[in-house]
């Protein structure tokens, strides 16, 4: 921790660096990139408090099989954890995964994070309890803040239970719109849905169940009698979040843009990417996002573009080549105060500087 | 602060340009007509404002702010003035902006899940209005009959449901605010997925420090199908703890845990004519919620869990009916005990759950040595105390016990690896203790943070950082809706 400030301190310019699983996000030219390799470990984890504390370069995996062996995990299923990603580039990042859906995202089980600000100064924002309302939501905004504003040390999440039980569905849809309505069908009932994504490619909604076996049996059948579908075996089901949590149907040296949607817009999205061939999209969170993965990050700006014109959101997350923000973003004018803030000295890049 | 007014001719000349910012009678300057606004949830403070402004809509709210910003002139927001740490009292040398006409659902997306709502909106109007398609906005403080989304907003707020449903901040998709600087802020929207830092997270909870909130979007979850309520007896508090360490470990995810000690008890039966088992030092309230089916296989692990931790009775509800009953029981139960004494003083800090009992243990112990009655009746799910300290003010020494045993209990939940607060915000009741949780460096960096939206120090001053040389704040006697039974406490 002690190396850790006294190298911000050291440093005129620098971001912090992970495992690199999301390479975009940390490419920027002309600082030093900072690794949080050696900041490994769990500092706390009670099991009976649905907390722990970890540094934040510990490898989500570590963190993960340490929950597991409580029956407690991480409900919004961490992305890219079998590919090394860290805790805090998972922080930086603001990615989630299916189990976003339920009960959801990382800003929702984040409690707290010590980092070093601008001026090199250890602080601890949030707290460690799982309800706290005292001073500003700091670490919510490190969530998704691309080590802009300061290098996390340590954080502090909450965790659950996992559920006794799971069980995939598998819904053939044809094309976009039937996906989005069985995404915004699917969502507003009483089964209490565990997961639920969908592939563009393969026009079909993934919906997850999780609890008691012999309940999301029966609901299942339910779920079934709606829409006709194949409940998916166990091995299959492992296979296909394990693929959506760890991109594993994306172009292995592509590009990847995460696209803010709403559930209604699924159509529009599908008629943006239709240009671009060997676009595959994954839909995330009952339709909230999109990941596009695109054969080369030359494609991304067209893509960009296209999302812009339909008013949506994007960030891309690999293709180095590609721009960070291929749909432009807004700045607020109170941002450069609040950049300043937290780093009066510029000592890490602006979210331009990509 | 910036350059605040300086003498009252100044003063006027600037309430009086003020008044051309708004139609006739929205500018409310009377004293009998301020006199309303003087105080909020936190009763024993007063402060009377210079006036109080009433927009009616986002762009009035906005005009207000800009001319704030122009003038230097302090403003705070307020919706209905339910704060229990004072976190709506007025500044004398400053305006209320009061945001209750601002009561429009703009919009209501059942499909997509979410509303667009002003800030002057009601909470548990959201959920009637969400109602009709099966769904409900989670969020539910025990003032939500009454109490705004502005304000939930502005401190974060909790309630019941915490633990697995989180607070308000968890359910806030986006915001449209004004901030102190006068600028127009769009940050989140309708979706649940954003990319950038989370602006949204970071103005939720902002005490009003940052700006005003003139819409936000909710998320709308689907109403669980099915509850399973528990309430059960125990001889000891100890042993009312140590069933929910079990239930805790057990697996299941409960949307509530609650504990009411024995003086909460009293004061519920002689209120709402509440019955609980005889003997009882303590009881338990656990509400499973979900799927029928769902809810049929978890009520038998917690029914056997629950006879485990030899209660004197347990008594699941066996109907809707009974659950509300129980439930009535537990929301009335703070002013309820309020009745029974001149003057209390209520808290909200944090902490870790395998804590508690040794945590009510040091609060009955201390509470003794300083000769008051301490009721608990509080969220043990997520750690969450709401020690009430009963006093009489109008004796000589009763307020300064009072308040020397609320503070060691706020250091405790700190020591303890706690907080101060964990629903109902610091504000003006707790602002003294913040650097027992936050070192100097700590504040100095949320000072900058708020200077950074409000350099000119006009938004809310006076709330949540320590000022010198204030007097000690505390809270006496029943807020006038409680007294109403309109709302009450957690």
């Amino acid at each position: 921790m002690a190396e850790l400030v006294d190298a911000v301190r050291s440093t005129p310019r620098l971001i912090a660096v992970g495992a690199g699983t999301k390479p975009r996000l940390s490419a920027v030219p002309g600082v030093m990139r900072l690794s949080t390799a050696g900041l490994r470990g769990i500092i706390e984890y009670e099991p009976d408090e649905f907390t722990f504390t970890a540094l934040a370069g510990t490898p989500v995996r570590d963190i993960a099989a340490a929950l597991a062996a409580q029956g407690q995990y991480l409900p919004f299923d961490p992305v890219l954890a079998g590919a090394g990603a860290t805790l805090g580039g998972t922080v930086a990042a603001g990615l989630n995964g299916p189990g976003r859906f339920r009960f959801g995202g990382l800003r929702d089980f984040i409690l707290g994070v010590r980092f070093v600000d601008g001026t090199g100064r250890l602080l601890r924002m949030g707290g460690k309890v799982v309800k706290n309302a005292a001073g500003f939501d700091l670490p919510k905004f490190f969530v998704g803040s691309l080590g802009r504003f300061g290098v996390m040390a340590e954080v502090t999440f909450k965790v659950f239970p996992r559920r006794a039980a799971a069980l995939t569905l598998r819904l053939p849809a044809g094309d976009a719109a039937g996906l989005a309505t069985i995404l915004t069908g699917a969502a507003g009932t009483r089964w209490e849905l565990d997961a639920l994504d969908a592939s563009l490619d393969e026009g079909a909604v993934f919906a997850r169940l999780a609890g008691p076996a012999p309940a999301i049996e029966t609901l299942a059948g339910e779920i079934l009698a709606r829409w006709p579908g194949e409940k998916l075996s166990a091995a299959a089901a492992e296979k296909w979040w394990t693929d959506a949590t760890e991109f594993g149907w994306a172009h292995p040296d592509g590009a990847l843009v995460k696209v803010v949607l709403t559930p209604a817009r699924v159509p529009d999205l599908a008629a943006l990417v239709r240009p671009l061939p060997g676009a595959r999209v994954w839909i995330g969170n009952g339709g909230n996002v999109a990941y596009v993965s695109l054969a080369s990050a030359a494609e991304v700006p067209g893509l960009g573009e296209h999302v812009r014109q339909a008013g949506l959101a994007a960030l891309t997350l690999r293709g180095v080549a590609a721009p960070l923000w291929p749909a432009g973003r807004a700045r607020p004018a109170i941002a450069p105060a609040v950049k300043a803030a937290l780093d009066p000295q510029n000592r890490f890049p602006s979210l331009d500087e990509s | 602060m910036g350059q605040l007014m300086k003498n009252p001719s100044e003063s006027s000349a600037v309430i009086a340009r003020l008044a051309a910012l708004l139609p006739a009678g929205r500018l409310l300057v009377e004293p009998v007509q301020l006199a309303a606004y003087e105080s909020d949830g936190l009763t024993a403070f007063h402060a009377r404002p210079l006036a109080v402004a009433v927009p009616e809509t986002g762009e009035e709210v906005i005009a207000l702010v800009r001319f704030c910003h122009a003038e230097k002139l302090p403003f705070v927001a307020r919706g209905s003035g339910t704060s229990l740490s004072g976190g709506s009292l007025p500044i004398k040398e400053g305006i209320v902006i009061t945001l209750n006409r601002l009561n429009r659902i703009l919009r209501l997306d059942p499909v997509q899940r979410f509303a667009v709502v002003e800030p002057g909106v009601i909470n548990a109007l959201v959920s009637v209005a969400a109602a009709p398609h099966g769904l409900h906005y989670a969020p539910d403080p025990s003032s939500q009959s009454i109490c705004t989304i502005g304000g939930n907003v502005a401190f974060n707020s909790g309630g019941a449901h915490c633990l697995k449903h989180g607070m308000t901040s968890n359910h806030v998709l986006g915001i449209k605010a004004v901030l102190a600087t006068g600028e127009v802020v769009e940050w989140g929207g309708a979706s649940r997925e954003q990319v950038g830092p989370d602006w949204c997270g970071l103005f939720v909870g902002n005490e009003g420090l940052f700006g005003i909130a003139i819409e936000v979007t909710l998320q709308l979850l689907p109403k669980s199908e099915c509850f399973h309520t528990v309430l059960a007896g125990y001889r000891t508090l100890e042993q009312a703890g140590d069933a929910v360490s079990a239930i805790v470990a057990s697996g299941l995810l409960p949307g509530a845990i609650e504990i009411m000690d024995a003086l909460a008890l009293e004061a519920a039966v002689a209120a709402v004519h509440a019955e609980y088992p005889p003997g009882c030092e303590a009881v338990l309230i656990v509400e499973l919620e979900g799927p029928r089916e769902t809810v049929a296989i978890e009520r038998v692990r917690l029914d056997e869990i629950i006879a485990a931790s030899r209660p004197v009775e347990a008594r699941p509800a066996r109907d809707a009916a009974e659950r509300m009953a129980i439930w009535k029981g537990r929301k009335s139960a703070f002013s309820a005990v309020g009745r029974l004494s001149p003057d209390f003083i209520v808290q909200d800090g944090v902490v870790p759950r395998r804590r508690l009992g040794e945590a009510l243990r040091r609060i009955d112990e201390w509470s003794r040595e300083a000769g008051l009655r301490c009721a608990n009746v509080f969220h043990a799910g997520d750690g969450n105390l709401h020690p009430l300290i009963l006093y009489d003010g109008r004796a000589p020494d009763g307020l300064a016990r009072a308040e020397a045993l609320a503070g060691r209990i706020l250091k405790m939940c700190v020591e303890m690896g706690g907080s101060i607060t964990g629903e109902h915000g610091v504000g003006v009741e707790k602002r003294d203790y913040l650097p027992d949780m936050f070192s100097a460096d700590e504040i100095d960096c949320m000072k900058r943070l708020a200077a950074a939206f409000d350099p000119a120090g006009i938004a809310n001053p006076g709330k949540m950082f320590p000022v010198a040389g204030a007097p000690a704040l505390v809270q006496h006697g029943l807020h006038p809706l409680e007294k109403a039974g309109v709302i009450s406490r957690e």
